[in-house]
């Protein structure tokens, strides 16, 4: 493994979300309008109602924003890559399948990562200011932050794995993100039901989805390796 | 690019850089290439010639690992062609790829700076200036490479290319698109790389290229159908003979061509022009011209007949097209 082949292939992607637009714009946008409807929603709740938050984690919620930001990027990474004719030059190179996807994926997992936290501090404070004072201590409770803080990176890396297992094999940009962000859904509905209540997070429940996390996040790495298969991004066949 | 460091590569000037036996690359039932064999020494500059989908550049992405072959050996810059050994032979190889393939986003030295951290290429900031300089673009190293033109596009690939100082340097058409100035370039830049001892794999359609860069060049339909440099395959496939014009029809060309040394037979074409077949120019041409001197002819012109390495490349492409429509 080499990490100057890694950092030049996270830098050059990088170099790229900053000089197109749109793409900063949409992974901005996304989380932003995720979040401003639970927080609407917050803020509208009367002071008396604080009791009702009782078992719920509502700012979990925002844990949709590290399982669907990343799906269209990474779904971009290796068909798009494909596509505009910039993968083949690039696997002349010495550079090594692992290399490639790690340097890619740590170039979506940054900024998604970034992102939601930033977005999640944004809530917080927002909720802190603008939310009726009981309700604001009730959504606040030190509870939700340690598995938002755990849970993040690791859906983050989840949502990325499976994008770019899907652009691997995908021979079409759109299908492939239109993919990733279904693959991204499950995650999506996880987060729904710890933010409703139904799957209620305990330390216990952190700690145990965090280290299975963690596991499949490190296998999907060697597992998206596997699937890349050099021949096939080349010629469009089988080897 | 360091120089003069690949003609001792392995301490043996003029050793292979390339060794090739019995490749062949099949796709399900559709065959690319099949049973070629060639070897290539370092410093020598190799055109690979064929029509389209003749699998010139299936047999460049399979010696640059980018695809594994059905069957078959090579060695590539002296390493076993082995799926185990593709980053060390990629790492003693670049290829330029026919489409250059940029991120059009970045500028020209953002897209070099990105390839030299793939190649781990040591100071890479003077290895770029070195590379541009070398194509004649140090002067738009800012500019976004979406801003450039086909050719320029096609320079910056190059330099790209040459960025992992390469032992092998495989070239898919480089010179497609660009304009008769900067083609030449080209040229000059492959004469400079051969003179460091940097072997040149050059696959092209431009047969005055590869007549002009090329110390051997290799015709492939599928399977190699010869190798060799341009003289011998022109003197392989063409009988040599002298053309000559006369003012007015001789009035017996038998007698006259007859008993010369080095004269193997004559025809007549058209009034006044006859072609005779020759085993050596430098003894038949002397000869045939005292002969019609003597016999008083008004010569116009006499002439050794030159073919072309094109005329070589029809000549075995119609063989394979009329072989192939004698089979159906």
């Amino acid at each position: 493994m080499s990490a100057t082949r890694i950092r030049a292939m996270f830098q050059k992607e990088l170099r790229e979300y900053r000089r197109s637009g749109s793409i900063v714009a949409t992974m901005a946008i996304l989380p932003i309008i995720f979040a401003v409807e639970p927080l609407i929603q917050i803020f509208n709740l009367p002071a008396s109602s604080a009791a009702t938050l009782a078992g719920k984690d509502p700012l979990l919620y925002m844990l949709g924003i590290p399982a669907l930001v990343p799906a269209a990027l990474a779904a971009y990474s290796v068909v798009g890559e494909r596509q505009q004719g910039t993968l083949e030059p690039v696997l002349t190179t010495p550079i090594r399948r692992e290399e490639l996807l790690l340097g890619k994926a740590l170039a979506v997992f940054v900024p998604a990562l970034v992102i939601a936290y930033a977005v999640f501090a944004l809530a917080v404070a927002s909720i802190a200011v603008f939310a009726a004072s009981p309700v604001a201590s009730a959504v606040l409770r030190t509870g939700p932050l340690p598995a938002q803080v755990v849970f993040t990176p690791l859906l983050a890396a989840w949502s990325i794995w499976v994008g770019t297992a899907i652009s691997a094999r995908c021979n079409d940009t759109r299908v492939a993100q239109q993919l990733s962000v279904l693959g991204g859904l499950p995650l999506v509905v996880l987060a729904a039901l710890i933010a409703f209540g139904v799957i209620h997070v305990t330390t216990r429940l952190t700690v145990v989805l965090g280290v299975v996390l963690l596991a499949v996040d490190l296998r999907g790495w060697r597992f998206v390796s596997l699937m890349f298969d050099r021949e096939r991004l080349i010629t469009g066949t089988k080897s | 690019m360091s120089s003069d460091r690949h003609a001792n590569a392995d301490g043996k000037p003029g050793s292979t850089a390339l060794a090739v036996q019995g490749l062949t690359k099949r796709f399900g039932e559709r065959v690319a290439f099949q049973d070629v064999s060639f070897e290539v020494g370092y410093g020598e500059v190799f055109g690979f010639l064929g029509p389209n989908g003749a699998g010139k550049t299936t047999t460049v992405r399979t010696l640059g690992t980018l695809i594994a072959p059905t069957s078959g050996s090579a060695t590539v810059a002296g390493i076993a062609l082995k799926p185990e050994n593709g980053v060390e032979i990629r790492q003693r190889i670049a290829i330029m790829p026919e489409a250059p393939g940029l991120y059009l986003r970045l500028s020209v030295a953002e897209n070099l700076e990105c390839f030299a951290g793939l190649y781990e290429a040591p100071d890479p900031a003077q290895r770029i200036d070195r590379a541009l300089e070398a194509v004649n673009l140090a002067d738009r190293a800012g500019d976004p490479c979406g801003s450039l033109s086909k050719g320029l596009r096609q320079r910056v690939a190059l330099a790209r290319a040459l960025l992992g100082d390469p032992e092998v340097l495989f070239l898919d058409e480089p010179t497609s698109g660009l304009d008769p100035v900067a083609a030449r370039d080209v040229h000059e830049l492959i004469d400079e790389l051969r003179r460091r001892g940097v072997t040149i794999f050059l696959t092209t359609h431009r047969l005055e290229e590869a007549e002009r860069v090329c110390d051997r060049v290799a015709i492939l339909n599928t399977t190699l159908r010869t190798i060799g440099r341009p003289d011998e395959l022109r003197e392989q496939l063409f009988a040599k003979t002298l053309v000559i014009k006369t003012l007015a029809p001789l009035a017996d060309p038998g007698r006259l061509f007859g008993g010369l040394p080095a004269v193997e037979g004559w025809h007549q074409n058209g009034s006044g022009e006859y072609v005779v077949d020759i085993s050596d120019s430098r003894i038949a041409a002397p000869a045939v011209t005292r002969a019609l001197v003597q016999d008083g002819s008004d010569v116009l012109a006499i002439a050794e007949s030159q073919h072309s390495l094109e005329d070589v490349y029809l000549q075995l492409i119609d063989e394979d097209v009329e072989a192939k429509a004698a089979r159906t």
